[in-house]
């Protein structure tokens, strides 16, 4: 672990805005630094030379969510709550009743199932500007293990009202987030994955609450995901055009409210529904799917394909993905089983 | 203005309007009757006109069971009409048992899960001092609740951040549901505990409405850097002898000849 010399050095580099953790504390090895879709303290950093209203907290976590970029360059806007996340949320919705948009950084095991009635009481019943953030989300906390893993929070977060709850894809993708959200009427859940979620917008998209995005086009089935499991579903359609089978994809990132339209045309359009979520399948984005298609009085090939009603076991992300067949091949093996009916 | 009258006005309206309801917290508004009117009529920054005011003193009723006690002082300052307060816990009412600040001019913050609202006042003591204002945000508490961990956690960030725009009052009244607080989870010596935390503690009769004043008068100047508790010793139920410390009437309903004789025993 770190020594004195190491602790200054890292010091120096939080405060520049160059280091998060240092690899030997990575999650499974890889350089953290690489982290393309932390880009939450920096974006915030940007958009908060011109928004005043704009305040960062996090809950020693700083290192973690890279809101140290935010601390680097505004730190009298920036608050450490110290390991009291439920302190955190409730003064961010303090903090938004004076006429802040506070921005509350956690793991989204922490930042969910530990607040969630933080976030209800006190964040969405006031219907106050609140940014929960929730990162390291799903299992890609590896083999931390369950405490640290938050399966739950899509199915909790989206049962409370005037709470919208969005998945940011990407780094660009969770820039357009951002911006999105400064002017967003109510209080907000952003769940992160661990930042280092592939590419999938080139772009900083353009995004309206409530409205997916169709990354690709198919007659097939439709792909429906959100967050982190969008990049391996783009994968699977790959793997299945090249068998023949085309794909659409749609990344719905705006779990609450959902995008009716869309799932509604999925199911006429294509036939088959496949909703991909790294999260527990019992009342996530499967079910909110499930939900919209039987309200409507449609019933599509369909399949809710997530983490089983169960506690992971141990191991590094990776291996938990393919365990689950939450990877590439894995989406399109579950994708191939619901087209030939097993 | 009587603080004395304003007080005695705090309870027989909560008697009033507990019977629109059918039951109601009486004993928990009555403990603070005196803290609500030497706050609302003798020191908080306010203007009813206009109840957005970014330099108002804020308060919030982290012990929010009491808020039957706050919406007729509300009325009373002209924050709304008080015939408003006769849809009390009626279907689509702005006025539940506990308060909404969505709906209710002068409320600033919705509270009714105990714990919260130190944390809220943190964040907004904590706002005002990043907008260069100079209000104070006060809390009442309860000293039950002062078991929700919440609490602490709030105390532990209020001395860091330094915020002595930040007052927190307790109204210890002895009580909870289930008992006597001493009894159920002990919350004395709150003075210490609270001074351990880093805040500037003050212990007054809460039931003494020149203590009252005098102590919000000793309180340091605006601007300080240490967050106050102002702790009140005060009787659950107060004003009404059969539920002064009687754990029958946390919540209640008074009915015929039961509600003429308190309604007397309080105007006497």
């Amino acid at each position: 672990m770190t020594t004195t010399q190491d602790q200054t050095q890292d010091q120096a580099a939080i405060f520049n805005g160059t280091a998060t953790f240092k690899d030997s504390r990575s999650v499974d090895g890889t350089d953290t630094r690489a982290m393309p879709a932390f880009v939450l303290g920096e974006e915030l950093a940007e958009l908060a030379e011109v928004d005043p209203r704009i305040v960062v907290l996090t809950a020693d976590l700083g290192r973690s969510n890279r809101t140290t970029d935010f601390a680097a360059r505004h730190p009298d806007r920036f608050v450490n709550a110290g390991i009291a996340e439920k302190n955190m949320i409730t003064m961010a919705a303090g903090m938004a009743a004076s006429g802040l948009v506070p921005f509350a950084a956690t793991f989204g095991s922490f930042a969910a199932l530990l607040c969630a009635e933080q976030i209800r009481t006190d964040c969405a019943y006031p219907d106050l500007p609140v940014r929960v953030v929730g990162h390291h989300s799903g299992m890609s906390m590896g083999f931390y293990g369950t405490s640290h893993h938050s399966l739950e929070d899509l199915a909790m977060m989206r049962s409370i009202a005037d709470l919208t709850v969005v998945s940011a894809t990407d780094a660009n993708h969770l820039r357009a987030l951002l911006r999105l959200s400064l002017d967003h009427p109510h209080a907000m859940y952003l769940r992160l994955g661990r930042g280092r979620d592939p590419e999938v917008y080139a772009e900083v998209p353009e995004l309206v609450v409530g409205k997916a995005l169709t990354l690709r086009e198919g007659t097939d089935l439709t792909i429906v995901t959100t967050g982190s499991e969008v990049a391996p579903a783009m994968q699977a359609a790959d793997d299945l055009a090249a068998a023949g089978v085309e794909a659409r994809v749609v990344d719905m990132w705006t779990i609450s409210p959902l995008d009716r339209d869309a799932v509604l045309a999925a199911a006429r359009e294509t036939g088959a529904v496949l909703t991909v979520e790294e999260a527990n399948g019992t009342g996530g984005l499967g079910s909110a799917v499930a939900e919209c298609l039987l309200d409507a009085g449609l019933a599509p090939r369909f399949r809710r394909h997530g983490v089983p009603d169960q506690h992971v076991p141990v191991g590094p992300p990776a291996a938990l993905y393919a365990h689950y067949r939450l990877d590439g091949a894995g989406i399109a093996a579950v994708a191939r089983e619901l087209l030939e009916g097993n | 203005m009587d603080l004395a009258d304003r007080a005695r006005f705090v309870r027989t309206e909560t008697v009033r309007l507990t019977r629109i309801a059918g039951a109601g917290h009486y004993s928990a508004v009555f403990s603070c009757a005196e803290i609500l009117a030497a706050l609302y009529y003798g020191e908080l920054r306010l203007d009813p006109a206009r109840p957005d005011w970014p330099d108002r003193d804020r308060f919030v009723m982290s012990k929010g069971h009491a808020a039957i006690g706050l919406y007729p002082v509300l009325a009373d300052l002209g924050f709304y009409d008080p015939s408003e307060l006769d849809t009390y816990t009626r279907l689509g009412s702005a006025f539940g048992d506990h308060p909404d600040a969505k709906r209710i001019p002068g409320v600033d913050f919705s509270s009714g899960s105990l714990g919260h609202g130190l944390s809220i006042c943190v964040g907004m003591a904590w706002a005002g001092r990043l907008r260069g204002s100079d209000h104070r945000t006060w809390c009442l508490l309860g000293d039950g609740e002062l078991a929700e961990g919440q609490v602490w956690e709030a105390a532990m960030a209020a001395a860091h951040y330094g915020l002595g725009n930040l007052v927190a009052v307790v109204d210890a009244n002895q009580l909870g549901i289930d008992g006597f607080v001493a009894d159920v989870m002990a919350a004395e010596p709150i003075e210490d505990r609270f001074a351990a935390f880093g805040w500037d503690t003050h212990r007054v009769d809460g039931h003494d409405l020149d203590a009252l004043l005098a102590t919000f008068d000793a309180l340091p100047a605006r601007g300080g850097d240490r967050p106050q508790v102002i702790v009140a010793d005060t009787v659950k139920g107060k004003g009404v002898a059969r539920m002064e410390l009687s754990p029958d009437w946390h919540v209640g309903n008074l009915v015929g000849a039961d509600y003429d004789d308190v309604m007397a025993e309080l105007t006497a």
